[in-house]
């Protein structure tokens, strides 16, 4: 790097005021690096999978190239696995989500309460969180879950009942719960905090009016939290559309594609089947989902936050 | 409508006793206010009254009936919080008729009592809104109007006023007094404002580490505190007090000799007093002038403030340790470093003994 001096304006010279209109502003000349950085890394892949998704790109058959239209989609629509995937893709989001949340918030109450030994008992709850999502899959396939070896399996032999093969008999539900066991320490958290911004004075106040502890839950309590679960909802959909470490380490999207989701189809397609062109499509169309949900649960936020706490 | 009586009530949390000894009567339609510095009790107390702290000995009577173990909500006691703890998300109305709606209460029952209630306090034509869309001032109100839709016996106010601007803290002040001579039910108010307490009381209760100092009526504590704590406490600018022993008795008169060679007489009753006690004399500002005479207290200005229709003078004497303060005229102009002869009317000083107590002033017919 060359040295370079820096010419700072001496108090006598007025900085000339930005110039009004269209005319050239050096705020945003100073804003294009960062700009431009977005730019390459977010239109750059958007392009290149779009570019992809219509042409025959298969590393099977890498000499077979050329334009193909939509006839990349028209396989994927075509795929049995693919609308199995999407309908996979949003149990998996809303069973979590209401797992968390509603587990967060009840978690969160518990844990607002005064009881000794509070701090290490809220890390314990927290702890999930910082586990990684495949070591966190391994443990709950092999330790918990796995009909030999698994905690469920011995606690069930142990009242004389048959073990169950969880990941075979009931393998979207056993990821959910690998999902929500990861999940709900981020919505106890938000909650946690958000509860403790509650001022003490009001529930006094619904003590005073007569209110028990559920009615000072339901009046009180929740419509506080509501802000905060909105919040939770929004960053835990966008994250657990792409769920994808705990199904490949777990099931690898199986028995057969029952808890193949569409990360994970694209994955199979794209590095198991080796057709690029198909995967690439798959990812236009999880890109297209994303932005449906994000518009949906965006709307339904800026409502929600426009509400009583704003002026 | 209730009486109020408090028998030996007692606060200790854990091992720490914080408030003891406490007797009080409050009578029906009373305005009571609890004054004191902070950490004096007088929150603690107010919320034992309300039910949200545990008694932890003595009796709570409201009526005649005892309330120690009675759940808050079904005390007959409104209370109104510092912070308003209005419910954000609720709207005005929702946030006066919601006790009313736990309790059970018809529509056209809370409607007419939120009416009313808003009627009162002139916040009718914003039930509507939500609190956050509100001025201070008209949350305070809508505190209020939470209040008087409980219909409760006796109303609990924390701190009410403090916190609002000075202007409307004034106005809120008078519409408190209003608001009492309207429902005539019995009120007990905390604040640490001593002009509030002076203003609205009828009975003001002193309160200083977990203790009763005195009870009685803002004329009372003003002219006769019963020990140096309220004697301080109550009055701006404080009262002087000035180190001194007791010289002689004339009549009616003892004679006080400063530490710093002053004298000055006071009338108060002799009680047990002897000559050569240690005793603190005790002087308002507005009571202490400048003087020509034998019975003199010397003193040197330190510092002048003017408040446009009188001023007060700084002066460091060595017989009071926190220095005097006296009030004067406007046109007098005293310059820091100015020797001053300082001086009281006998009949408009206080005497404590040691332990800080009052000896009873006198009054003196005196033979022009």
């Amino acid at each position: 790097m060359t040295q370079q001096t820096i010419i700072l304006p001496t108090p006598a010279t007025p900085i000339a005021p930005p110039a009004p209109g269209r005319k050239f502003s050096p705020a945003k000349l100073l804003l294009t690096p960062s700009v431009a950085m977005l730019g390459l890394w977010m239109i750059v892949p958007l392009v290149m999978t779009l570019y992809f998704s219509v042409i025959r790109y298969n590393l099977l058959s890498p000499d077979q190239t050329g334009f193909v239209g939509l006839d990349n989609y028209r396989y994927l629509l075509e795929d049995p696995a693919f609308w199995p995937s999407i309908g996979h893709t949003l149990v998996l989001i809303v069973s979590v989500l209401l797992i968390s949340v509603v587990g967060g918030t009840l978690m969160a109450v518990l844990f607002d309460q005064k009881f000794p030994g509070r701090g290490i008992a809220r890390l314990f709850v927290i702890a999930p969180f910082f586990v990684m999502p495949t070591v966190g899959a391994l443990i709950w396939k092999n330790m918990i879950l796995h009909p030999v070896y698994g905690l469920w399996s011995h606690l069930f032999r142990l009242v004389g009942l048959e073990p169950i093969d969880w990941l075979a008999d009931y393998p979207l539900w056993s990821i959910i719960v690998m999902v929500a066991w990861q999940w709900t320490p981020f919505a106890f958290l938000i909650l946690l905090t958000s509860l403790q911004s509650l001022d003490q004075e009001q529930r006094e106040a619904a003590q005073l009016d007569g209110a028990g502890p559920v009615r000072i839950f339901i009046h009180i309590t929740l419509p506080h939290l509501k802000r905060a679960i909105a919040v939770v909802v929004m960053i835990e959909s966008i994250f657990l559309l792409s769920i994808f470490a705990e199904i490949f380490t777990a099931t690898a999207g199986g028995p057969g594609t029952e808890t193949t989701n569409l990360p994970y189809l694209v994955y199979s397609i794209g590095l198991q089947q080796f057709d690029i062109g198909i995967a690439s499509a798959g990812g236009v169309i999880a890109v297209i989902l994303a932005n449906i949900v994000s518009i949906f649960l965006v709307r339904m936020l800026a409502k929600n936050l426009r509400g009583e706490y704003d002026q | 409508m209730a009486s109020l009586t408090i028998r030996n009530l007692q606060k200790r949390y854990e091992e720490v006793e914080v408030m003891r000894d406490i007797n009080l009567d409050i009578a029906d339609g009373e305005f009571v206010v609890f004054v004191g510095p902070s950490g004096c009790g007088k929150s603690t107390l107010l919320r034992m009254i309300a039910g949200l702290e545990d008694i932890s000995a003595g009796e709570l009577r409201i009526g005649d009936q005892r309330m120690n173990e009675v759940p808050a909500s079904k005390r007959g006691i409104a209370m109104v919080f510092q912070s308003y703890a209005l419910y954000p998300h609720m709207t005005l109305y929702d946030n006066m008729a919601f006790g009313l709606k736990l309790a059970g209460k018809s529509k056209a029952e809370i409607d007419a009592a939120v009416m009313r209630a808003a009627k009162i306090l002139h916040i009718d034509h914003l039930l509507d809104r939500k609190p956050k869309q509100l001025s201070g001032g008209q949350r305070q109100r809508v505190a209020i109007g939470r209040a008087i839709t409980r219909e409760p016996h006796v109303f609990l106010f924390d701190e009410p006023l403090s916190n609002l601007d000075a202007a409307l803290r004034v106005k809120m002040r008078l519409e408190f007094a209003k608001l009492h001579d309207d429902l005539k039910t019995t009120m007990i108010y905390v604040t640490h404002d001593q002009v509030e307490a002076m203003t609205l009381a009828d009975k003001i209760v002193v309160l200083s580490a977990g203790r009763i100092e005195q009870v009685g009526s803002p004329h009372t504590l003003y002219h006769h505190p019963a020990n140096r704590f309220v004697a301080g406490f109550i009055g701006s600018p404080k009262m002087n007090f000035l180190a001194g022993t007791v010289q002689g008795f004339d009549g009616d008169f003892v004679q006080v000799q400063l530490d710093n060679g002053g004298i000055q007489s006071v009338a108060v009753e002799r009680g047990a007093l002897k000559a050569g006690e240690r005793v603190t004399l005790g002087i308002r500002p507005e009571h202490l002038h400048v003087v020509h005479g034998s019975q003199i207290i010397p003193a040197t200005v330190t510092a002048q403030e003017s408040l446009g229709d009188h001023a007060y003078v700084y002066a460091d004497c060595p017989a009071a340790p926190d220095g005097l303060i006296l009030r004067v005229p406007e046109e007098e102009q005293y310059r820091p470093g100015t020797a001053l002869q300082l001086g009281a009317d006998p009949q408009r000083c206080h005497l404590f003994d040691a332990s800080g107590q009052a000896l009873a002033r006198v009054k003196v017919l005196q033979a022009a």
